[in-house]
């Protein structure tokens, strides 16, 4: 019974959908296992946190091999678009939900969500950009302090 | 395949003590699985037990999100009544399969 890590903490850095998803079904796969966790929203990342952009972010597919598309062509007008309303499609068969509503059952499920304080004022953000949802804005300190336990493990992406 | 006894009764459980036969579960059965768990079954916990055999039995997939859209119950809740893994818990306490979704 049980399992040895108790809390999982998440760095995100970026704000391509691979990422931010791959961060919150890992946050959200913890709550489900009876694990704490947390997201700590930096740089790039904090677009999931923004109001008026997390409904707007995009797969990437310049720079991304995985894609199999060739870079000149990724990097060419409505490319980037397109992959990102294919890659929606499939998501939503697998009933995976928007990033909104992503964010929602994350807090809800006691999955704690920060936002990383030089980020925010290097982007000129205020509170009030960033989702309701949304436990606070921390230092990196901080958020290394809520990582002070036993069994905690800390992953950036 | 393995045999625990649930309820002064034996029952055909999986290695991680799910049951396998739907048919030998009964509110007994299920409040002993619960009481395992260390939870004590309320008006509401019989409400979600049911709310899962049913969409166990119409062969929906069970996630959190569908959790959110259920109308029984809503996520903060679920947590709260079944601490340490909610889905998990609360379809082993149900006798049914745990849930393959990584959602």
């Amino acid at each position: 019974m049980g399992t040895k890590v108790k809390k999982m903490l998440f760095i995100l850095s970026k704000a391509t959908i691979e990422n931010v998803y791959a961060a919150f079904v890992m946050a959200n796969g913890a709550r489900m296992e009876g694990i704490e966790s947390e997201v700590f929203f930096t740089f790039f990342g904090l677009e999931a946190i923004q109001k008026k952009k997390l409904d707007h972010l995009h797969v990437a597919t310049v720079g991304n091999p995985a894609m199999h598309i060739p870079t000149m062509l990724g990097g060419l007008p409505g490319v980037e678009a397109l992959a990102t309303k294919m890659m929606k499609k499939e998501m939503e068969k697998l009933d995976m939900p928007p990033i909104g509503e992503f964010l929602e059952i994350l807090s809800d499920s006691g999955c704690k969500l920060w936002a990383c304080k030089l980020a925010v004022d290097m982007f000129h953000l205020n509170e009030e950009d960033l989702i309701d949802e949304l436990d606070g804005i921390l230092t990196i300190g901080d958020f290394y302090n809520r990582a002070d336990q036993e069994a905690a493990q800390i992953l950036f992406i | 395949m393995m045999k625990k006894i649930i309820a002064k009764r034996e029952i055909d459980v999986n290695e991680e003590g799910y049951l396998i036969d739907f048919k030998q579960w009964d509110r007994e059965v299920c409040e002993c699985i619960a009481d395992e768990c260390d939870i004590v079954m309320t008006e509401k916990h019989w409400e979600v037990v049911e709310y899962l055999q049913d969409k166990h039995h119409k062969e929906e997939p069970l996630s959190i999100r569908g959790i959110k859209k259920s109308g029984v119950i809503n996520i903060k809740e679920f947590y709260h009544l079944f601490p340490g893994g909610p889905l998990k818990k609360s379809t082993l306490i149900a006798g049914i399969p745990k849930p393959k979704s990584c959602i």
